[in-house]
């Protein structure tokens, strides 16, 4: 698989070029290290098994064009507000092609030692602060791409809650990817940390504008929850149908902490999610849902893991699928349950709603069970719509393809209805309507 | 205006899973009039009701249904709903996850559409749902529920009333609407559906009971039995079946033949 990696990198050299006095940093040795790592493995094939069913060899065979630094675009705050996520927010932070937009940002009022800004600021300030951060990511599996974010690393949003601080309002992060005239990439590194009896909620949103050119967005986003926190985490993804986009998140819950991840998968030709949580003190709970949407030839790969490390702790999983036309769908759904968790209470549940004849999914639990006390179910569903829904829908003048969009919106409302923002819930109806009655 | 009829069936055979189930029916319904449809468990009531729906489960073999003259059979379900037919449904089925606002505005903007009327925003919506309730004394958390979700059997029927009232049709056809409401939902029903009569629609009421034809008093009363309207007549057939039974008429049934 050399040759493939090879235009990555070749593309640190050019990276290092632009760090200027910043590659003497200790964290520029965590990328040299990250660098190696991913040339180590490479990208993955069909013949790993984590990557059974989804052949990124597309992404593989593309150039992209890294963005080293931030360039001059036309995106008006309008347009800003126009493609993504536009209600009531405490802080606004835009970034375009992997780098920090301020103009297209809107930072609130901060106090009480929150910290809300862009990583590449507190790379300057602080790299130290950045590098433990990003240590403290298990490297649980050989991840490539994992790797690679951190050897590209150079911006992404930067939050930290300390401990008794609540924020009200969500935080929205708003990734932009622009591709008007070539490829390009952004690996975007996003740090989250949620102090003590600390509660935020964050919206994280993907989106492209203008140009026909593939995107690529690999980002990295890592979220530490202390003792009794509560943090709410929306990924909502909905780049132009041309992209790519593999996404990893992590999570590690303290004692008592809940960290509620709902992930939304609407765009790209491939999307690769690795969504992973780690209970690590007792009494955590998570909870990770997810809808998926594969219209025409998309593929969306949905791999989560729920590491149970501590006893008494409680996950809830609900992932809900809508495959049409020659749509994929992958769901691996991984849950370890270590053998100090005992009481570990655990649910795992995905749904498929298949809507044509050569639509696929393929759906697999993965049970690590090492504790003697615990209880765990899973179960996976695939379906149809149902005849009498639809004659029902229908006998009261609604046309055919506005009744199937009805019920299959209603297929996935189940997990829209676990969003605690009534304006983020009406903007997902209208997203998720776009897009079904298509 | 000529006295075109609303409704006109003639001859009309339907099978169900090759079995056949309307062995002829025919019948007119005039504009203002309101027909009621009785007959033992599984004459082929409910059958007559979803054809004319356009359930794709039953399958016409000959015959025709007319709406004002124009052929019905070929029209998709939603189109014949947004040509003004509407069923008020037996078995009304659970959408989870629809939400009933969202359904019923769908549902009027798209007859509106139809009619080349302008779709209605959500404030005028609001008001012509508003209305509607006070009319039907329906409360206005069954706005913000999924459709039928939970409801209880009478509650569903009154929903199916509800619906009818906002979407104002041409033909409504309900079947056994009256079967699990209570004697107080009975009455505000019937009210409600007294209320939306007039001499430009017309109604096909399904029932088991003369108690019902107490309160909307039909026209004509016909006696379904084994696919084929055996016998018709006035309000007071239905009296007479409450106190024979179907026996008598089924004896009569013999004698022209069917079975
Ligand atoms: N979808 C179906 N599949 C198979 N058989 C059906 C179907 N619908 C109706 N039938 C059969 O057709 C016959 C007539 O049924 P229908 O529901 O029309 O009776 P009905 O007069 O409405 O009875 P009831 O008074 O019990 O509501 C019955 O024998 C029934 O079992
Ligand atoms: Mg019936």
């Amino acid at each position: 698989m050399h040759s493939t990696t090879e235009s990555f990198l070749k593309n640190f050299a050019l990276l290092e070029h632009s760090l200027n006095g910043e590659s003497e940093l200790p964290l520029h040795q965590l990328r040299r290290r990250s660098l190696e790592r991913f040339s180590a493995l490479g990208f993955p094939t069909t013949r790993d098994e984590d990557w059974r069913f989804t052949n990124i060899a597309p992404l593989a065979a593309t150039h992209f064009r890294p963005v080293l630094l931030p360039e001059p675009h036309s995106i008006t705050p309008a347009q800003a507000a126009a493609i993504g996520y536009a209600g009531q927010s405490a802080h606004r932070l835009v970034f375009v092609n992997g780098h920090f937009a301020p103009g297209l940002s809107q930072l609130g009022e901060v106090g009480n030692g929150v910290a809300v800004g862009n990583l590449a600021a507190v790379i300057k300030a602080d790299a130290g602060v950045v590098e433990q951060f990003i240590e403290s990511l298990p490297a649980t599996r050989p991840d490539p791409f994992a790797a690679l974010n951190t050897a590209f690393l150079r911006d992404g949003a930067f939050i930290s809650v300390p401990n008794g601080s609540i924020i009200q309002q969500p935080i929205h992060l708003l990734f932009i990817g622009a591709a008007p005239s070539e490829a390009t990439v952004a690996h975007l590194r996003n740090l989250i940390s949620v102090g003590a009896n600390a509660q935020a909620t964050i919206i994280e949103e993907y989106v492209s504008v203008g140009g026909g050119n593939p995107t690529f967005t690999n980002p990295v986003t890592q979220i530490a929850a202390g003792e009794n926190a509560t943090v709410n985490h929306y990924r909502i993804q909905h780049e132009q149908e041309s992209g790519f986009h593999v996404g990893t998140f992590h999570a590690t819950l303290e004692r008592a902490s809940t960290v509620n991840s709902i992930t939304f998968t609407l765009g790209s030709a491939i999307v690769r999610n690795n969504t992973n949580a780690v209970l690590g003190g007792p009494g955590a709970h998570c909870t990770m849902d997810g809808v998926y949407l594969a219209n025409g030839t998309q593929l969306v790969d949905n791999h989560t893991t729920l590491d149970h490390a501590a006893p008494n702790c409680t996950s809830h999983e609900l992932y809900k699928g809508v495959l049409n036309d020659r749509g994929r769908g992958v769901f691996s759904g991984r849950i370890i349950v270590r053998q100090d968790a005992q009481k570990t209470d655990s649910k795992q549940s995905n749904r498929n709603l298949l809507l044509s004849d050569t639509a696929i999914i393929d759906s697999k639990p993965q049970l690590e069970i090492f504790a003697d006390d615990v209880k765990c179910t899973h179960g996976a569903t695939i379906g149809q719509l149902s005849d009498e829904s639809l004659f029902y829908l229908r006998a009261r003048g609604i046309g055919l393809a506005q009744a199937r969009a009805i019920l299959t919106y209603a297929f996935a409302e189940e997990v829209v209805e676990h969003i605690a923002i009534p304006e983020l819930c009406d903007y997902l109806e209208a997203l998720l309507n776009t897009r079904l009655e298509h | 205006m000529s006295q075109q009829p609303i409704l006109e069936i003639r001859d009309l055979h339907a099978s169900v899973e090759g079995k056949e189930i309307l062995k002829g029916i025919n019948l007119t319904v005039n504009p203002g009039e309101v027909h009621a449809i009785m007959g033992p468990n599984g004459s082929g009531k409910s059958t007559l009701a979803q054809v004319l729906a356009g359930h794709k489960a039953y399958e016409v073999t000959s015959g025709k249904a007319l709406l004002r003259g124009n052929d019905l059979l070929e029209l998709d379900p939603e189109e014949r709903a947004r040509e003004g037919v509407f069923l008020a449904f037996q078995y009304p089925v659970e959408l989870p996850g629809v939400n009933s606002t969202y359904f019923l505005k769908a549902a009027v903007n798209a007859v509106r559409k139809h009619r080349g009327e302008e779709e209605l925003d959500a404030a005028d919506f609001l008001a012509l749902v508003r209305q509607k309730m006070k009319v039907l004394d329906v409360g206005e958390a069954l706005l913000r529920r999924s459709v039928n979700e939970g409801f209880s059997g009478g509650e569903k029927k009154r929903n199916e009333i509800f619906q009818m009232a906002v979407l104002e049709p041409t033909l409504a056809i309900l079947d056994e609407t009256d079967s699990g409401l209570d004697i107080d939902a009975l009455r505000v029903v019937a009210d409600g559906v007294n209320k939306l009569r007039s001499p430009e629609n017309a109604m096909v009421l399904v029932t088991h009971y003369q108690r019902l034809l107490e309160y909307i008093v039909p026209d004509v009363v016909h006696v379904l039995y084994k696919g084929r309207i055996i016998k018709s007549g006035g309000k007071e057939l239905a009296l007479e079946l409450e106190e024979h039974g179907y026996d008598w008429v089924k004896e009569h049934a013999e004698e022209v033949g069917v079975g």
